[in-house]
């Protein structure tokens, strides 16, 4: 942001301004809503990225929008309790988002039912509730508005908790990196030499849903799920090192935000559904030229090889 | 036997007679719907005692995006007329009239109002939205009001030719009270020194008031609350409120407020208050019906505005 501002001095005082700064640059040293819109994506990608990559490598990734859908409802609670507010509304969304994921754990462990049929189970009984609780308090005022998140109106509060939401991510996925690692690659492994198993797998899905609800107040809570999911699937038709991925999906992350933000202001589209775009383009591109299994990469591999 | 028979019927037929006061009142009123709650207040104006107003969208909702209820469709099927106001404002009226099976008179209120398209807009920005193309919130300006008021009054006699002398007088009297807001309004704008007659508001329900009283609107959201902005427009109204020095932006009881507030913080704009748009407030708030509630706007802009 510093360097940004810096820069805009410079155009001012006269220097000759090359034209890829005014396309690439400008918006955000001019607009500071852009450069807060800036820098509460790349919160959203660092804490989101990993925990993306994490949920694809433990065949999980549609566990994203599921609990997207349990947390709508506890923030709609939250609304209708006390309006726009950032604290109700997110205290709501990760009550919801907590109790849905710690249920579907529990009976998962317990019972016979997969954990992804007992998922499916309460985050529909967490939507339907919600539906329920919003009509009955009969507002007019349509949620999904409010719910859905603005990413060029972040104010202070809102980009403090991203940030926070990100720092948490980052510091917890560093202490259950280990087992989380061993639990993807040889879950039976782990069950053997260690009992840090189910403990590290409630913790992650606390971070899946602190990552929803941080992705929410920006994107809102469908395409919070976007910003997860996309750079990862991407990530992985680049590397096979689970570390190489982590960075490149938070890495992609990242220059989605960036270029979603840029398509947003030059081509005047709607800000939330452009960024998710941009990483849908990455996917795509990845999914025909990646190195680690690409379409391309299997149709031609002599070639590819040679080069 | 026949005398106990005797003297349930009279019994029956006394309690009738007691409560024949209040009920026959209620059976008389003639049973008509609008579809919000501005709409309403008018036809409550114009029907009054004759008529039993029901609101589908009541107040402080957004009739935009507004989803029926079953018990719409029944109020819909026990009515005798229907007013809507048109022009798209509630897209989801025809399907409902249809759903609903009623027999009533589907008066549109718009009828004979000039359309605002929405290229004519005179201004250097022109809307990606286009909502089949007019512009929906004619009763912004006191002028069509009238004509709402003179199609209300139409079709009431209509369907009620008995009380044709009621419409008639209520009709004069509030299009009397209605030509007195015309002129409170102009007198106030005239007030407001003419370089400063610029406002910025959430999303573009004004149209119709500024081509009357020549107030200069802009909003980030387009004429429906259903389109989400893009960083284009933001910094397009950023840029404008900063070369104009626009004094003051407003925030609307049906959208959201989060991006108005972002653009104040940014270009020093202060907030100069709510405006009421879409919707009426309930009985204790500053907007219970139409006349208080183009007062209320025009008090807060003038207050916004003049210093």
């Amino acid at each position: 942001m510093l360097m940004l501002a810096g820069m805009g001095t410079l155009r001012r005082s006269g220097r000759r301004v090359p034209p890829m700064y005014e396309h690439l640059v400008a918006p955000f040293a001019e607009f500071e809503f852009m450069r807060r819109a800036l820098v509460g994506t790349t919160a959203l990608a660092l804490g989101a990225g990993p925990v993306g990559v994490f949920l694809m490598l433990r065949r999980m990734s549609l566990v994203g929008d599921a609990m997207a859908h349990a947390i709508l409802p506890g923030a709609a609670v939250g609304f209708l309790l006390s309006g726009l507010n950032l604290f109700a509304m997110t205290a709501g969304g990760l009550v919801a988002g907590f109790v849905v994921a710690l249920l579907a754990g529990l009976v998962a462990r317990a019972t016979e039912l997969k954990e992804d049929a007992s998922l499916a189970a309460f985050y529909l009984v967490s939507l339907a509730l919600g539906v329920m609780i919003v009509s009955i308090k009969g507002t007019n005022v349509d949620l999904l508005h409010v719910l859905f998140g603005t990413v060029l109106a972040l104010d202070d509060a809102t980009l403090l908790l991203l940030a926070a939401i990100a720092t948490v991510s980052l510091v917890v996925l560093a202490i259950v990196y280990r087992p989380l690692v061993l639990e993807c690659v040889d879950p039976n492994f782990l069950r053997s030499v260690s009992p840090a198993g189910a403990p590290a797998h409630i913790v992650f899905l606390a971070l899946v849903v602190m990552n929803l609800v941080g992705g929410f107040h920006a994107l809102g809570t469908l395409l919070a799920v976007g910003i997860m999911m996309l750079p990862a699937a991407a990530a992985r038709f680049w590397a096979r090192d689970i570390t190489a991925i982590i960075v490149l999906a938070t890495a992609m992350g990242i220059i989605s935000g960036y270029a979603g933000l840029l398509l947003s202001f030059h081509a005047g589209v709607p800000s939330g559904p452009a960024i998710i775009l941009v990483a849908g383009a990455f996917y795509a591109f990845s999914v025909l030229f990646g190195r680690a299994g690409g379409l391309l990469r299997q149709l031609f591999p002599g070639r590819h090889l040679e080069a | 036997m026949i005398r106990r028979r005797h003297l349930l019927s009279l019994g029956a037929s006394l309690a009738l007679a007691l409560s024949l006061p209040a009920g026959a009142r209620a059976q008389d009123k003639l049973p008509v719907v609008a579809t919000f709650s501005i709409l309403g207040d008018m036809v409550k104006n114009v029907g009054g005692d004759r008529v039993a107003v029901t609101t589908l969208v009541g107040p402080g909702g957004d009739a935009h995006v507004y989803a029926p209820a079953p018990n719409d469709a029944k109020t819909l099927a026990a009515a005798k007329v229907v007013f809507t106001n048109g022009l798209g404002f509630e897209g989801w009226i025809s399907r409902l009239v249809k759903a609903s099976g009623t027999k009533a008179a589907v008066v549109t209120a718009t009828r004979g109002v000039t359309p605002l398209k929405m290229a004519e807009r005179g201004h250097e920005h022109d809307h990606g939205h286009d909502h089949g193309g007019s512009d929906p919130h004619a009763w912004q300006a006191v002028g069509n009001a009238k004509i709402y008021v003179a199609n209300i009054r139409e079709a009431l006699i209509k369907a009620d030719p008995d009380g044709r002398a009621v419409y008639e007088a209520n009709a004069t009297r509030y299009l009397e009270a209605l030509d007195r807001l015309d002129a409170q309004v102009r007198e106030a704008v005239a007030a407001i020194p003419a370089d400063r007659r610029q406002v910025i508001t959430t999303h573009d329900a004004f149209g119709y008031f500024e081509r009357a009283y020549g107030l200069d609107f802009v909003a980030p959201q387009g004429v429906s609350t259903e389109a989400e902005a893009s960083a284009k427009d933001v910094a397009r109204i950023i840029a404008q409120v900063r070369k104009h020095k626009i004094p003051a932006v407003f925030l609307e009881n049906v959208s959201d407020p989060r991006l108005v507030k972002r653009i104040a913080e940014e270009t020093g704009a202060k907030i100069g208050g709510t405006l009421y748009s879409d919707a009426l407030t309930d009985e204790n708030g500053p907007a219970p019906t139409y006349i208080e509630m183009m007062r209320h706007n025009i008090r807060a802009l003038s207050l916004a505005l003049e210093s």
